[in-house]
């Protein structure tokens, strides 16, 4: 059962990161693609070690998976941060319709 | 705790040696995404370009080093690729002259293309030669027979800090004369501060500095029976001074001077005085005697690993700290 | 099971390669920096994968050390390299 859970799991994060890549090539500016990064370093990345979480009976293992997904996620929203200020900073203005 | 490296262990459904499907592309696709970054990271026209190119094919190589079953190498190219290569090319990108940074790199002369292709196609030639006739396992059978008198589990921490010792005493040299010619060039040019405000920063540096300390010692523990070690040990300790660097941090009035020197040279003085203590005591020049391999092997490691670590960072600086009001860093 | 794992990490391989193009058009430095940050996440998952597919714990490390190095190369980027340099930007080259 958590076998198969974890393989939906990670097959949901896989997409989640193609929605990233998609995201990074067709939004318009660097702060809607910011925005697109932020799905695949926070939720798919998330959703991958869920997955893989479910597959593993080690304790440790499972620490070490949750601690490589924080610190991704740390990382990621600090960079998101830093980057838009420094666009800004640089006078690109955020697309507009 | 590592599995052993079997061979079944990259060898889904089938066990008679032969790769997946699924594999054979995954490879040949990394090796192609590896082409085509390592050509733009020499040819792209604009050097920011170039840069990200080569952070990206580091990136990588790090996968590559997995899928060949080298996680140790993988480990060194992780902390180095990802960590400070990249950080050094990106800062001197913002420290070159204005004219410089974007600047599109002379085309190559396309007469010259004909000579180097060929070169480079025969140099490689030999080389796949050269490895074919190469005796299949290498010397990984004679290091695994020395392995009870190592002084340590791990048969590449083995190989590094004890059979090949005299190696990495002279890698640990190279880079400390590395850092000494830097620092002969001038005192450090580490550019004004940036204008950009960054308040996640600091926070980010507070909440990640600890962690890069624990894993700088969780790498040096591990490299006792796992992989891990000195090198990658010391490349993430330099990365989380980096960081605090980049965060604005200042290197402490009382680390300058001699305490910075000292550290930089911790790594080659513990080689040399135990190279040569036990020249002293058992008339080898560092060979072990076994029942004190693995203490004297934790004393050099944990001192290679820091002084590694200073030595890095004293490479971002890109010259001695000095002491002038709040300009040095 | 194991075809599973590798499968999705060819997957994540293929999807980064197209992001690649995200480097090749810019237009300001600032976008290449984001096809960088996508390719260390999924460098991390693509080993997370090749964990589970063969087993071998020290692929967790690694990935750990990919993770705690993430923000590496976007700090340095946004303290020393943009700041003052818009010669790393596209405007007026021809792509």
């Amino acid at each position: 059962m958590s076998m198969l859970a974890g393989i939906v799991l990670i097959v949901l994060g896989l997409l989640f990161f193609l929605s990233g890549t998609v995201g990074l090539l067709r939004f318009p500016d660097v702060f809607t693609r910011l925005h697109a990064l932020s799905k695949a370093d926070t939720l798919a990345l998330g959703l991958v070690c869920a997955g893989l979480a479910l597959h593993e009976d080690d304790g440790a293992l499972q620490l070490k998976l949750l601690l490589i997904w924080l610190l991704v996620i740390v990382s990621g929203a600090t960079c998101a941060s830093l980057i838009a200020r420094a666009a800004l900073a640089h006078g690109i203005r955020p697309w507009q319709r | 705790m590592r599995a052993p490296p079997s061979p079944t262990a990259s060898d889904p459904g089938n066990g008679d040696g032969l790769m997946h499907p699924v594999e054979i592309t995954f490879d040949a696709l990394l090796l192609f995404s590896m082409v085509v970054l390592a050509w733009q990271g020499v040819h792209a026209r604009n050097m920011f370009r170039a840069v990200v190119s080569f952070i990206m094919f580091g990136l990588l190589t790090a996968v590559a080093w997995v899928r060949l079953e080298a996680p140790d190498i993988a480990l060194a190219e992780a902390s180095l690729g990802a960590g400070l290569t990249g950080a050094l090319l990106l800062a001197t990108l913002g420290r070159l002259a204005p004219e410089r940074r974007g600047a599109r790199r002379p085309k190559v002369v396309k007469l010259s293309t004909l000579p180097w292709l060929t070169m480079g196609l025969a140099g490689t030639t030999v080389l796949l030669a050269v490895t074919l006739t190469l005796p299949a396992p290498g010397l990984g059978e004679a290091v695994l027979a020395a392995m009870p008198a190592a002084g340590v589990d791990s048969p590449v921490t083995a190989v590094l800090l004890n059979f090949r010792a005299w190696d990495t005493l002279l890698e640990i040299g190279v880079m400390l004369l590395a850092v000494i010619a830097l620092w002969s060039l001038g005192q450090d040019v580490l550019a004004s501060k940036p204008r950009l405000p960054a308040p996640a920063l600091p926070a980010l540096v507070r909440l990640l500095f600890p962690l890069f300390v624990l894993s700088t010692f969780y790498l040096l523990w591990r490299g006792g029976h796992g992989p891990g070690g000195a090198f990658p040990a010391g490349a993430l300790l330099a990365a989380g001074l980096v960081l605090a660097l980049l965060a604005g941090a200042q290197v402490p009035e009382r680390m300058r001077g001699a305490p910075l020197r000292w550290a930089l040279g911790a790594g080659l003085f513990a080689f040399l005085v135990v190279a040569v203590g036990l020249m002293w005591a058992v008339g080898t020049f560092f060979a072990y005697p076994p029942q004190h391999a693995s203490i004297l092997i934790a004393i050099i490691e944990i001192a290679a690993g820091l002084s590694i670590g200073v030595m890095l960072t004293a490479l971002f600086l890109g010259g001695e700290p000095t002491d002038i009001k709040g300009g040095g860093k | 099971m194991t075809v599973f794992y590798l499968a999705g990490a060819l997957f994540l391989l293929a999807n980064v390669v197209v992001a690649l193009a995200r480097v090749l058009r810019g237009p300001t430095a600032a976008d290449r920096m984001l096809s960088g940050e996508l390719m260390g996440t999924t460098a991390v998952a693509v080993l997370l994968l090749l964990y589970g597919a063969t087993g071998i714990e020290a692929l967790l490390d690694v990935a750990l050390v990919f993770a705690i190095l993430a923000a590496m190369a976007v700090v340095t980027f946004v303290r020393r390299t943009w700041p003052e340099d818009p010669a790393a930007d596209d405007e007026g080259e021809s792509r």
